[in-house]
Order: C-alpha cells, then sequence, then structure tokens
C-alpha cells in the first residue's frame, strides 16, 4: 500500500514537473539542471509596461474617434455633421494603412547613414516586414514593437486628424483623403522622427514629452495654411453658423480629457513613476486651463460657454503635452492658466483680428497651446522630476529655452512650407475645395448621400 | 365657428390648456413654430462669433369653438399665457365655414 502510494505521488510530481516545463522553459532549465541545452536570454519584455501601454494605445485612438469626431462634429452645422465626424473615421482608416506600409519606417527607424538619420529614419521597415513577434524597438526596450508600432500609430492618427477643424465645410472628401495621406508622410513622419527617432532635434535635447510641438504645433500649423490656402467658408460673417449640437462637443472633449491620459502618461512608454506624475500633471493643468478660459470669457463678454469651458479644458490639454513628465504639479497648474488666457486671445480675438477662417481653431488652440507648452517646458522642466530635462526657471539652465525655440521654429517652418506645397499640388491634380452650391446645400447630402435629421 | 389661433411662450401651454379645458373644450391642436414681433430676437456668441437670432421659438394653438364660446375662450387664453412682458404674443380669431368629423360624418358645431 505504501509501495503504491509512493510511486502514485512520484508519477505525480513527474506529471507536474513536465507541465511546469512546458508552461515556462525557465523553471525547466532548474528542475532539468545542466542536462538541458543553455536557456535563451530572458526576454526584455516587461509584462506590465505592456499591460500599461496596451491600455495606452486604446485610449489614445479613443480620442480621435469618437473623441476629436464628436468634438468637431457638434461645432458645425447640421448639414455637415456627418461629413465632419467622418473626416477623423476616414483618417484613421487611411492613416493607420500608411504607418503600416511606410510612416512607422521613417519615423521611428534607424537609418543606416548617420548624416540622413538626422533628417530622416530608414526605409526597412516598409510593410513591417522585420517586426516579428518578438521584436522590440530600442526606443521602448520592455514592450513588443507591435505595441509600441500601434501606440505611435494612434498618434500618427489623431495629428493630421486636427487639422480638420481648420479646413470644416469646405473641403472635398476625396482631396481630403489624399491630403491626410500625403501629409502623414512628408510631414508628420519625418518630424516626428527628428524629435522623438534620434533625429537633429532629439539630438539637440529638445523636451516633448508627448507631442507639443511634434503633434500640436504641427497640426495647428498646418490648419491655418489649411484656412489660407481655402479661403474662409462661404457667406463667414453674414450667416449664422451656430454649431449643430454643443452637447456632441462636450462629450468629444470628455473623451479627450480621458484619452489624454494615455497619450501623456502613455508616452512614458513604460508604467513607472514618470508615468504617474504625467498623469497627475494632464490633470491639474487641464482644469487649470478650463478655468481660466472661462474667467477670461466670463470678464470680456459676460458670460461663461460651456463652448468655452471645454476649449479651455482642451488647450490646457494641448499645452501640457510636452510638459507633462518634466513638470511637478506647479508647473502645471502655472502652464494650465496661461495655455487657457493665450488660447482664449488667439481663438476668440486674434482670429477675428487677422481675418483667416480658422473655422474650429486648430491654429488657435493646437498651434498657439503646443508652442506655449513647449516653451514653458523649457522654463519649468524639472530634473527631480525627469533626469532627462534640466529647465530654465528650475534649475537655472536658461540654454533649454534656445533648444526649445529651435524645436517649434523647425516645426513651424518645416510644416508651413511642406503643407503649403502639398495643398498646391493637390489643388492642381483634383482640386481642394467643393462647388460653391455644395457647399451652401451641405456637405452631407452633396458629398455622401445622407443627411443627419 | 370660429378658429381661435394663439401664439405662446412654450413654457405656458400647460397652462393655456389646463384654462381651455376647464371650459369644456375638448382638443386643440399645437405646432411648434418660430417668430418675431416687438421684442425682435436675440444674440448667440460662440468662441466670440456673434449671431443675431430673430427668430424665437414660440407655439402655435389651434382650437375651434362655437361662437358662444369665442369670448371665453379668448378671455382664458389671455389669463393664461399672460407674463406682463413684452413678448406675451397674440391671439388671432378666425371664421370657419364647415366641420366635419371624420369618423362619424357629423358636421359643425356636433363635429367639435
Amino acid at each position: 500500500m505504501m509501495t503504491q502510494m509512493t510511486y502514485l505521488f512520484g508519477a505525480v510530481a513527474a506529471l507536474a514537473v513536465l507541465i511546469l516545463a512546458h508552461i515556462d522553459p525557465a523553471l525547466a532549465q532548474e528542475t532539468a539542471g545542466a542536462a538541458t541545452p543553455p536557456a535563451p536570454p530572458p526576454s526584455p519584455i516587461n509584462t506590465g509596461d505592456t499591460a500599461w501601454m496596451l491600455t495606452s494605445t486604446a485610449l489614445v485612438l479613443m480620442m480621435t474617434i469618437p473623441g476629436l469626431a464628436l468634438f468637431y462634429g457638434g461645432m458645425v452645422r447640421k448639414k455637415n455633421v456627418l461629413a465632419t465626424v467622418g473626416q477623423a473615421f476616414g483618417a484613421t482608416c487611411i492613416i493607420t494603412v500608411l504607418w503600416m506600409v511606410i510612416g512607422y519606417s521613417i519615423a521611428f527607424t534607424t537609418n543606416d547613414s548617420a548624416s540622413l538619420q538626422k533628417w530622416i529614419g530608414g526605409f526597412k521597415y516598409f510593410m513591417l516586414k522585420p517586426m516579428t513577434i518578438d521584436a522590440v524597438n530600442p526606443l521602448a526596450g520592455s514592450i513588443p514593437e507591435s505595441v509600441y508600432m500601434t501606440f505611435q500609430m494612434t498618434f500618427a492618427i489623431i495629428t493630421p486628424a486636427l487639422i480638420a477643424g481648420s479646413l470644416a465645410d469646405r473641403m472635398k472628401f476625396s482631396s481630403f483623403l489624399v491630403f491626410m495621406g500625403t501629409w502623414l508622410v512628408l510631414v508628420y513622419s519625418p518630424i516626428a522622427h527628428w524629435v522623438w527617432g534620434g533625429g537633429w532635434l532629439g539630438q539637440l535635447g529638445a523636451l516633448d514629452y508627448a507631442g507639443g510641438t511634434v503633434v500640436h504645433l504641427n497640426a495647428g500649423t498646418a490648419g491655418l495654411v489649411c484656412a489660407l490656402v481655402l479661403g474662409a467658408r462661404h457667406g463667414l460673417g453674414k450667416e449664422n453658423m451656430a454649431p449643430y449640437n454643443l452637447v456632441y462637443s462636450v462629450i468629444g472633449a470628455s473623451l479627450l480629457w480621458v484619452g489624454w491620459f494615455g497619450f501623456n502618461a502613455g508616452s512614458a512608454v513604460t508604467a513607472n513613476v514618470n508615468a504617474g506624475m504625467a498623469m497627475a500633471a494632464t490633470q491639474i493643468a487641464t482644469a487649470a486651463a478650463a478655468l481660466a478660459w472661462m474667467v477670461c470669457e466670463w470678464c470680456i463678454a459676460k458670460k461663461p460657454s460651456i463652448l468655452g469651458l471645454v476649449s479651455g479644458a482642451v488647450a490646457g490639454l494641448v499645452a501640457i503635452t510636452p510638459a507633462s513628465g518634466f513638470v511637478n504639479p506647479t508647473g502645471a497648474l502655472i502652464i494650465g492658466i496661461a495655455a487657457g488666457v493665450a488660447c482664449y486671445f488667439a481663438a476668440v480675438h486674434a482670429k477675428k483680428a487677422l481675418g483667416y477662417d480658422d473655422a474650429l481653431d486648430a491654429f488657435g488652440v493646437h498651434a498657439v497651446g503646443g508652442a506655449l507648452g513647449a516653451m514653458m517646458t523649457g522654463m519649468f522642466a524639472s530634473n527631480t522630476i525627469n533626469s532627462a530635462g534640466k529647465g530654465w526657471l528650475t534649475d537655472g539652465n536658461a540654454h533649454q529655452m534656445l533648444i526649445q525655440f529651435y524645436d517649434v521654429a523647425g516645426t513651424f517652418i518645416y510644416c508651413a512650407v511642406m503643407t503649403f506645397i502639398i495643398l498646391k499640388v493637390i489643388d492642381i491634380i483634383m482640386g481642394l475645395r467643393v462647388s460653391p452650391s455644395v457647399e451652401v446645400e451641405g456637405l452631407d447630402i452633396n458629398l455622401h448621400g445622407e443627411v443627419v435629421q | 365657428m370660429n378658429l381661435v389661433m394663439a401664439i405662446i411662450k412654450p413654457f405656458k401651454l400647460d397652462e393655456v390648456r389646463q384654462a381651455l379645458t376647464e371650459l369644456g373644450l375638448q382638443g386643440m391642436t399645437v405646432t411648434e413654430v418660430k417668430g418675431y414681433g416687438r421684442q425682435k430676437g436675440h444674440t448667440e456668441i460662440y468662441r466670440g462669433a456673434e449671431y443675431a437670432v430673430n427668430f424665437l421659438p414660440k407655439i402655435k394653438i389651434e382650437v375651434v369653438v362655437p361662437a358662444k364660446m369665442v369670448d371665453k375662450a379668448v378671455d382664458a387664453i389671455v389669463v393664461a399665457a399672460k407674463t406682463g412682458q413684452i413678448d406675451d404674443d397674440k391671439i388671432f380669431v378666425v371664421p370657419v365655414e364647415q366641420t366635419v368629423r371624420i369618423r362619424t360624418g357629423e358636421t359643425d358645431e356636433s363635429a367639435l
């Protein structure tokens, strides 16, 4: 009896070892000793980091669809609601495919030539061929490259989609899609490489945690060029262009706010202390900016509009984007207040004075907020928060301001020139703007054959 | 028979309906309309863009009453819809030639 029990116990134990060995090769190594061949090097993948980055990726995609789609969709007139929401959705689809084909390769891989690496990434990742199941990008060492590629894809999606705010109500859908794709490859991907992919701005030491210049200044500048090239909407200043449904815009702005935790805290690319501080800074700056915009409007226009409140929140999110992960909570508060005031005057008063028709204020909020945030990152970056950054006011490093200025100026100039060229070429080939009768009757029925009731 | 047509503020609809019901009138037709009188419109502001809105939302009530009830109905609407402000709107009374109840074929006052 006793012997039988011993045999049984032995058999169970052997089976358990076999099963465990199958699940965990490292354990098999330990149990089986020197009899097995040497173990492969330990995987660099950290499951906690990977879990957070999977989550962040989904959050950032949510910022564009439905966040940005609703934010913009609620602000246009009823005849253009579907066309506007459709622009964000269409951009998401075309950019996803182009990012897979070549965008990621240009932005986030290394060019073999050191002199070209300053300007543009390599082309080996065409069609993502080298992205095997266990590939890891050195820029994000603890997560699978598949996750890093998709995370960066969601940034590549929202940046061109933001431009739709400036060209609302008057661009052909076909030209819009061609513009989105071309702009992604020729403008976004190289600039992302300059700052994050090891290019010249990153080598200079420019601080842009989650995309103040790469995403927001870039999109806002392109928006200004679009507004100037396309011209004003038909009937501007004469017709009533009141928003269709601002509740959509409030829902959209709220989704942007929540999604932005993936944007900023996700830009730590790990689940660590920097991600935590970036999240706190994001929340603080956003609320401060919303209040600052509201107070300005309350004093000047006499009523605190809800559109103003949510616009201020977006301005705060934009301005804290480059700084999150570098600044402490006080820095975040100051950046938020400054962004609310600056973007209020840019979107409400400067636009009117200068006369360009940036329909939904992509320039006034994103370019102004992004540039302001980039410069204030140079002021408030704290070495005690992030060893990668030393600011002017916090650490006495005035030189950082100059680097930040190069970052802002380089992005602005390259983006403005390239966007102008791309638009002009598309205009010659296929035209940019719908006919006046289509514009008057509405894009939904004419471009898409559908209406919103 | 007369058609009493009243343009009133939307939030006064329930009080008017109640006042007319108390008179024994059965049924009315209500339409959401827009319009303006002496009060003009109002101004909306979206990120600094100001729009003068000339047509304000109103409710139009239509009720056909027997000739002897017209004055009572008009008085009841005046009392119920009055706020004393500039935009209390108007009541129009017009003659009605014929009324038919579709279900039974009854005509005129017996069809009301």
